[in-house]
């Protein structure tokens, strides 16, 4: 029917399922997204769904590519169209050549369809209906079915889908036969009835490797267990709350006492986020690793005591699962929009600690880091995810530990070393030049030790002042400490382009996958990058090279307003003409192709033959 | 250097290499270490000088420093080793206080109306300690109004003592949450707010341990401090401790003269910490005899006849009466012997989660294989 030749790729393309909220698809999509791993071929999900719990759109994504590229895309090769409240706004975003996949049990007037694109109707409401009399389970097996379809028209391995049904109902017999009957009875009626397969098509590669398929809050969450997390209090936010449940799970797995089954962790539901901060500083203070997960308006409050933090010099771990703002913002949208927020929060002189991810795998591993370098510097330690890392699986490299690893508790004197001859303790005596103090345990020492925490102002030995001096001196040692911060942090990862360049790009966090993917098409089009990617805040002397070594630099980010970037030209006293701002902040994730135009564009300009050369 | 603003840096101290040393000493007055050598001595031979904190530096007569003194009799009392208690306070003349008792304990003036979710956490981190958390009315029925009931709906095995003076005094004397309605203020103006009454809402939410008492009744308030430091769940003791600067003048609800006039004490509280039998002759059916979990056993004097300290619900409605009537109910209004805490609820192990190392805490590589295997 279409005049537009239908699009042909295996192995890769987009399929977006547009459901409606509370229907039970989200399973049955995953159930694709995973089964398409099993071919060996790797995929990159993305949940697009809103603030709400039943009755609005979500649209889930499955970007099927072998390249490997686990950014967004943008676009889509093929709907599954499941919502009639979106159907127009659907069928709209279809590329030319795609197709739409719909349930054909009503007619629909031609005017609802586009001539360019390939229309695949099954009659999804009728078999349903022929098949099963109980509402639920008509709802539930519909998503079966169009999977059965799909299976069939992207010409995959029944046997695999299968084999993923029969791990998720194991011991669950009847659930099992009742899923593979559905997936059947949907494959049967596509081969029966349509042409399969389409021009999209699943074939087995061996892509995959050894990678796994993770949440990024499931991973900090786990990170946060290997890291010694004892205590976590946590308020319910979007996108964070399955960062403190993901904990929970965990935990109840690996963390009970084998002999008594007694839990050795607390997991508090505070009343509020001042409440879970207030419990993760009180229980650092009194030597356990605590954090708490929220996001920017959980931030928001918690500023007064992560102030405290810096000041009183209290370890902790914040994990800010990113959303766009400001105020309730877009809650189920992503952005890295509190980086100067989290910089510097807090009223008066502070600087905060950042680590930004890139996917599960390193927020696992900054996850366990977070807790070392929170006692070891004594302050606050923020773990940067955002929605797309945080909420969505990810391919990501396996999780490793090593057993020989030892956590890193930081200063802390024992009674022993308080009754050492000589020994003299100053709760913010700078001892070693570091700018690091030594801190005490409350309840260590009958005589020794003991101290008088609080906000104010105080001398090296912990006691009330109010002396310019002594405040002054207290807050240079903090500036001290922030320097060792520096080479204690995960370090910026530098790749350069394959032929020697001017120009050079920076980028953190999230938008990691759609970069690699975008130096490529970049390359294409003939434009030469140097990438840097920031992995923590304080920033580590090589990104000032980096900048220096460029005649500019693009910072790439997902916020309005250029806020890496301003940390850096603030942070390292850069001229700001030597960062070009590239930003994407309309709560999608960043995709390859935005990242390439705006680049690109802004190359092509710099291509015309300046007049100066044109003359001489 | 990253971590500098870059520019000039003015350094307000030449030669003041080691501003902790003198010249700084104008807010910090030492206690003189000398001591009476014959000062009695408890079962772990401390004297009450091992029990003292810094010079307070409160008003002269302020109640608060009667009630510090009555803590350091308490733990004096109970022999607690001082090092294993942790004081925790918000903002405020009363959260400066811990400042001025048991010096060797380690102490935590945190943020304003925080005190309950920084003890909170203390406590999830080492269950081993006692935990002293003190505030005022300020900070524990308006800023902190919501963690003063969190904590206590947790059961967070604590003793929480607020200093309730009806006033905010470090900024001068406006009207607290607790002050009543139709009290004046010493500039002569009437509270036309309803007043918070924290121990009706500690009753509410299921504090195991209730009290109210009075600064200025140290026989009252010692044992109940004591009793409230031996029970093993949340305790809220409510002291009224007029404020000599802002609150104590006529008018005022919350003066030494109103107190001493409207006190209605339900009740007087030993607290016998031995296994021995109680000897002390109490006349029959004047005593209700309380064993927490501890064997702590409270001897409770009644005063008033009819009034059960197990019964909550009637000490609700005791309360609400003689609220009614202008008097201030005192005395252990409620205590449950059965009572049970945050980790009872949480089965947390019984060693403190803060001492558990690498080797309890980290599942190690081989779990973390068959976790990776599991995510293929």
């Amino acid at each position: 029917m279409s005049v537009q030749s239908p699009i042909s790729s295996v192995n890769d393309f987009v399929v977006r399922f547009a459901n409606v909220n509370g229907s039970g698809s989200a399973s049955a999509n995953e159930l694709f997204a995973r089964s398409i791993l099993r071919h060996g071929v790797p995929v990159s999900p993305r949940n697009i769904f809103p603030s709400n719990i039943q009755g609005l759109p979500t649209w889930y994504e499955v970007r099927v590519t072998e390249e490997g590229h686990l950014g967004a895309r943008g676009g889509v090769d093929m709907m599954v169209a499941m919502n009639p409240q979106t159907w127009d706004k659907d069928v709209a975003s279809i590329e030319a050549g795609g197709y739409l996949f719909y349930d054909s049990t009503k007619p629909m007037p031609t005017s609802k369809f586009r001539a360019d694109i390939n229309v695949i109707g099954v009659p999804l409401t009728a078999i349903t209906n022929s098949t099963y009399t109980d509402p639920r389970q008509r709802q539930l097996f519909k998503n079966i079915i169009y999977l059965g379809a799909m299976c069939a028209l992207l010409d995959m391995d029944p046997k695999i889908v299968e084999q993923l049904i029969s791990e998720q109902y194991k011991g669950k017999e009847k659930l099992l036969s009742s899923n593979v009957h559905a997936l059947h009875l949907g494959r049967d009626w596509a081969l029966q009835n349509l042409k399969c397969p389409i021009g999209l098509q699943v074939k087995k590669a061996d892509k995959v490797g050894d990678r796994i398929f993770m949440e990024g809050n499931s991973a900090a969450a786990l990170g946060a267990v290997y890291g010694g997390a004892t205590v976590c209090a946590w308020y319910p936010i979007t996108p964070s709350s399955s960062v403190a449940e993901a904990f929970t799970s965990h935990c109840k797995k690996l963390r009970h006492d084998p002999e008594t089954g007694k839990a050795k962790y607390a997991i508090v539901q505070g009343e509020d986020e001042l409440a879970s901060i207030g419990m993760v500083i009180g229980a650092s203070w009194n030597g356990a690793r605590a954090f708490t997960a929220t996001s920017g308006p959980g931030v928001s409050l918690m500023t007064e005591f992560i102030g405290l933090s810096y000041f009183a010099e209290i370890p902790g771990v914040i994990m800010n699962i990113q959303r766009a703002g400001p105020s309730t913002g877009m809650p189920t949208r992503t952005q890295q929009c509190d980086i100067i927020a989290c910089a510097y929060a807090s009223h008066g002189d502070t600087k905060h600690i950042l680590l930004f991810p890139e996917d599960p795998a390193e927020a696992f591993e900054f996850a366990a880091q977070s807790f070392d370098l929170a006692e070891r510097l004594q302050t606050m330690i923020f773990l940067m995810l955002d929605l797309d890392i945080g909420m969505n699986h990810r391919l990501c490299r396996p999780l490793k530990w090593d057993d020989a690893r030892q956590y890193d508790r930081g200063k802390v004197m024992t009674a022993e070393m308080l009754d050492e001859p000589g020994r003299d303790f100053g709760r913010y005596l700078d001892v070693d030049g570091d700018g690091i103090p030594y801190r005490t345990y409350p309840g260590t020492h009958p005589t020794k030790g003991s101290f008088f925490t609080r906000g104010t102002s105080r001398d090296r030995y912990a006691r009330y002042s109010e002396e310019g001096a002594v405040y002054a001196d207290n807050m240079q040692r903090l500036v001290r400490k922030f320097e060792t911060a520096q080479d204690m942090v995960p370090r910026p990862l530098q790749a350069n382009a394959t032929k020697p360049t001017k120009y050079g790009v920076i980028y953190f966090g999230s938008t990691a996958p759609a970069m690699d993917e975008a130096i490529g098409l970049l390359e294409a089009r003939g434009h030469q990058l140097d990438r840097m990617r920031i992995r923590a805040f304080p920033f580590h002397s090589s990104l000032a090279s980096f900048i220096a070594d460029h005649d500019f630099v693009y910072v790439v980010e997902q916020n309005r307003d250029a806020q890496l970037r301003q940390l850096i030209v603030n942070e390292n006293d850069i001229d700001p003409v030597r960062l070009v701002p590239i930003l994407h902040y309309d709560g999608t994730p960043i995709t390859a192709r935005f990242i390439a135009s705006a680049i690109g564009d802004h190359q092509d300009h710099l291509k015309v033959t300046p007049l100066r050369k044109a003359v001489s | 250097m990253p971590g500098l603003v870059p520019g000039i840096h003015v350094f307000l101290f030449p030669g003041h290499d080691e501003p902790g040393a003198a010249g700084v000493v104008m807010t910090y007055i030492a206690k003189p270490k000398f001591h009476h050598p014959g000062l009695p001595k408890n079962d772990l031979g401390y004297t009450h000088r091992d029990y003292e904190g810094k010079i307070s530096t409160l008003c002269a007569g302020c109640g608060h420093d009667s009630i510090t003194a009555s803590i350091i009799e308490a733990c004096f009392e109970l022999s607690i080793e001082p090092h294993r208690v942790a004081k925790i306070s918000g903002i405020g003349c009363s959260s400066k206080t811990p400042d001025y008792f048991l010096g060797n304990s380690h102490g935590f003036n945190s943020v304003h109306g925080r005190m309950p979710s920084v003890l909170t956490g203390a406590n999830l981190a080492n269950r081993d300690l006692i935990y002293l958390g003190v505030s005022g009315d300020g900070d524990s029925a308006s800023i902190g109004f919501g963690q003063f009931a969190h904590s206590i709906r947790r059961g967070v095995n604590m003793t929480y003592i607020v200093e309730n003076n009806g006033v905010y005094g470090l900024t001068k004397g406006q009207f607290s949450a607790t002050a009543d309605r139709g009290s004046k203020s010493k500039k002569g103006v009437m509270n036309t707010d309803n007043a918070i009454d924290l121990v009706a809402i500690a009753l509410q939410l299921g504090a195991s341990f209730v009290a109210r008492s009075f600064s200025g009744d140290k026989t009252q308030l010692v044992p109940l401090i004591a009793a409230a430091i031996r029970h093993k769940g949340a305790s809220f003791i409510d002291v009224i401790s007029p404020c000599i600067a802002f609150n104590n003048h006529a008018g005022s609800t919350k003066s030494f003269d109103y107190v001493r006039e409207h006190n209605d004490a339900v009740n007087r509280l030993d607290v016998i910490t031995s296994r021995d039998p109680i000897t002390v002759d109490y006349a029959p059916g004047s005593v209700q005899v309380v064993e927490q979990h501890d064997g702590t056993r409270l001897a409770l004097r009644k005063i008033d006849a009819d009034y059960d300290a197990n019964d909550r619900l009637a000490a609700m409605t005791f309360l609400q009466k003689h609220a009614a009537k202008g008097q201030v109910v005192t005395g252990l209004l409620y205590v449950d012997p059965d009572a049970e805490d945050m980790h009872t609820h949480l089965d947390t192990v019984e060693t403190p989660l803060n001492t558990l190392e690498a080797k309890e805490l980290c599942p190690g590589s081989s779990a973390l294989d068959k976790i990776n295997a599991s995510l293929r």
